[in-house]
């Protein structure tokens, strides 16, 4: 038997409209609205590359991705050079700035620890990740590309600077996320320092380094500025990144978006689209690579 | 008031009835006394303080632990138990700023000598965690890390040792089955256990365990002191725990650590009294020793 009193309390429990039920229901409103805000140049950026670029792109396919690049009047397919450049310019540059940088972030997390020197260097790095793009290239056009000629090196090592502080910073970040518990774990069976790092730490950390590593690689493959000033210009294929002019996709949508003729536009896009898919497809195959590691395990 | 008896003392066997509140002792039979007394010792730990950084943590311990036994430090928290068991495998080098003063001998040699390597001193001296720390490797592989640091590279040999540790952890059976999968997918007392082996896999000289039980329920707690007593046949076991009970059951030697303040109002722990488990439990000599154990405070 129910009590009226006590029913009419007990109704209390069941929702009803209030300040604070409102209050939630224009906060979750709000965040729902700043996702749709933060996704619609998204969406659009997308489709237009896919819409313009795609014309372009799958009406050659793959004669698009593979033949030399068009004088920038003529009409046509073609950016093999630049797609082979990005690979080659951002590769070296990843060869250059992921071993340097996961290096320095060990010794920043796992020996430097608050030491001066390693918080000069922390602090160096943070600076670093802020320097405009276009000042790495300028640096880069000083020492190296005065003295060198152009060359897709030149470019490889400037993007490497830009990479250096993001491939810093992300592998510190995921060293402190290693719980302790797993250094003591090894440091008490009688492992060295150094084998504690290789064969824990670094495992336990490497899914992160390789996002983080990865950001930097889509970061540096989409950079046109440093470019500009370090690897010259060319048409035809250039295998050596030690000499002669060489190009690059970004390069390309640059010198063809400026242009003023509807053909070269075209490939501008197709340029942009290709470099799209060109990290995905990269973002894509790291993270298999780490999943199917994380998994052996 | 006795402080910091160095070695547990020789005592006549007691019929002083248990006291309410504390845990239930094995009654003390000479045979046992005389055998707790003649084994070899282990570590001589004397005047040792342990700071970190300017402050001073733990002062004045002074204490003898013997070959093939159970030695329990219990106490309230933040009395030191953990930092002293720390030093007698140099794992609070790892800690910025921690040193010592005083001595810690591990047969006769000095652990703190500036030519011994923390390294090879962990070799011998195993730890097992509060926290079960697995590595996020396979079972086998967990378990074969510490033999691979030792260079055993021959997969035959790893087999038999993965088999042998895991044998004396009491853990085979549950995973013979599925050597190949991730340590962390085991339950809380695997885990543990898993640890234990671990750490025997190495075959230490001397296992340290610091609250191995505390994240554990009652059963998995049976189970690893039913496993430290099977141990202590081969290892010499240092205990830290907050459990009377465990301390009473299992250890043949109990040391009891508390906080005090000093004149500057600095807390710091120290050893209180160290005896044979049986005294501790039943007549110690110390009234902070007493309070704590019947569950009566301060």
């Amino acid at each position: 038997m129910v009590m009226p009193q006590e029913l009419a309390r007990a109704l209390e429990l069941r929702p009803r409209r209030t300040w604070r039920t409102t209050k939630n229901t224009i906060m979750t409103g709000l965040l729902g609205g700043a996702v749709v805000v933060v996704a619609i140049p998204l969406v659009l950026v997308m489709i237009s590359v896919f819409a313009k670029g795609g014309a372009i792109l799958f009406a050659h396919f793959p004669k698009f991705l593979t033949a030399d690049i068009p004088p920038t009047r003529v009409a046509g397919p073609g950016m093999g050079p630049a797609i082979i450049g990005t690979l080659m310019i951002t590769g070296m540059a990843t060869v250059i700035a992921v071993p340097l940088g996961v290096m320095g972030a060990i010794y920043l997390h796992e020996y430097g620890g608050q030491s001066k020197f390693a918080q000069l260097v922390r602090f160096m790095a943070m600076v670093m990740t802020g320097v405009p793009s276009i000042v790495m290239g300028l640096f880069i056009y000083i020492v190296w590309t005065l003295n060198f000629k152009l060359q897709g090196f030149g470019g490889a090592l400037a993007l490497a600077c830009l990479m250096l502080p993001i491939v810093i910073s992300a592998s510190e970040q995921m060293l402190k996320l290693v719980p302790n518990g797993l250094r003591e774990a090894s440091y008490a069976l009688g492992a060295t320092k150094a084998r504690t790092i290789l064969t824990i730490v670094l495992p336990a950390a490497s899914s992160g380094i390789v996002s983080g590593s990865l950001l930097a690689v889509a970061r540096a493959a989409g950079e046109t500025a440093p470019l500009l000033f370090t690897i010259g210009a060319t048409r035809v294929l250039n295998t050596s990144l030690f000499h002669g002019d060489d190009t690059a996709l970004s390069a390309r949508i640059f010198e063809n978006a400026k242009e003023a003729v509807a053909s070269a536009q075209e490939r501008g896009w197709g340029a942009a689209l290709a470099l799209v898919l060109l990290t995905f497809t990269l973002t894509v195959i790291a993270r298999v690579i780490t999943a199917l590691a994380t998994r052996r395990k | 008031m006795v402080v910091n008896s160095a070695k547990p003392t020789s005592v006549a066997v007691t019929k002083t009835p248990v006291r309410t509140n504390a845990p239930s002792v094995p009654e003390l039979r000479p045979s046992m006394l005389e055998a707790l007394m003649t084994a070899p010792t282990v570590y001589e730990v004397s005047n040792l303080d342990v700071f970190y950084g300017s402050y001073k943590a733990v002062r004045g311990v002074n204490m003898t632990i013997r070959k093939n036994q159970i030695t329990a430090f219990i106490g309230p928290s933040g009395c030191g138990k953990t930092t002293v068991l720390r030093c007698l495998n140099r794992m609070n080098d790892l800690i910025p700023g921690a040193r010592i003063e005083g001595k810690v001998l591990y047969h006769g040699v000095d652990l703190y000598a500036p030519d011994v390597s923390a390294t090879e001193v962990r070799r011998r001296v195993g730890m097992v965690f509060q926290k079960p720390n697995p590595f996020p490797k396979s079972i086998y592989d967990n378990i074969a890390y510490g033999p691979r640091i030792n260079g055993i590279r021959d997969r035959k040999k790893l087999d038999e040792i993965v088999e042998r540790s895991l044998r004396s952890a009491a853990l085979w059976d549950e995973v013979k089955d599925r050597l190949g999968t991730s340590a962390l997918g085991m339950s809380g007392g695997q885990q543990q256990r898993l640890c234990i082996a671990r750490t025997i896999a190495v075959e230490p000289e001397v296992v340290l365990m610091d609250e191995p039980c505390s994240a554990l329920d009652p059963i998995a707690t049976a189970r690893i002191e039913e496993l430290m007593r099977e141990l202590k046949q081969k290892y010499t076991i240092v205990i830290v725990t907050h459990n009377m009970q465990q301390a009473a059951r299992t250890s043949d030697c109990t040391a009891f650590y508390t906080a005090e303040l000093d004149q500057a109002g600095e807390r710091f722990g120290q050893l209180v009294e160290y005896d044979v488990t049986a005294k501790i439990f039943s007549n110690p000599s110390d009234t902070r020793t007493e309070n704590y154990i019947t569950g009566r405070f301060g």
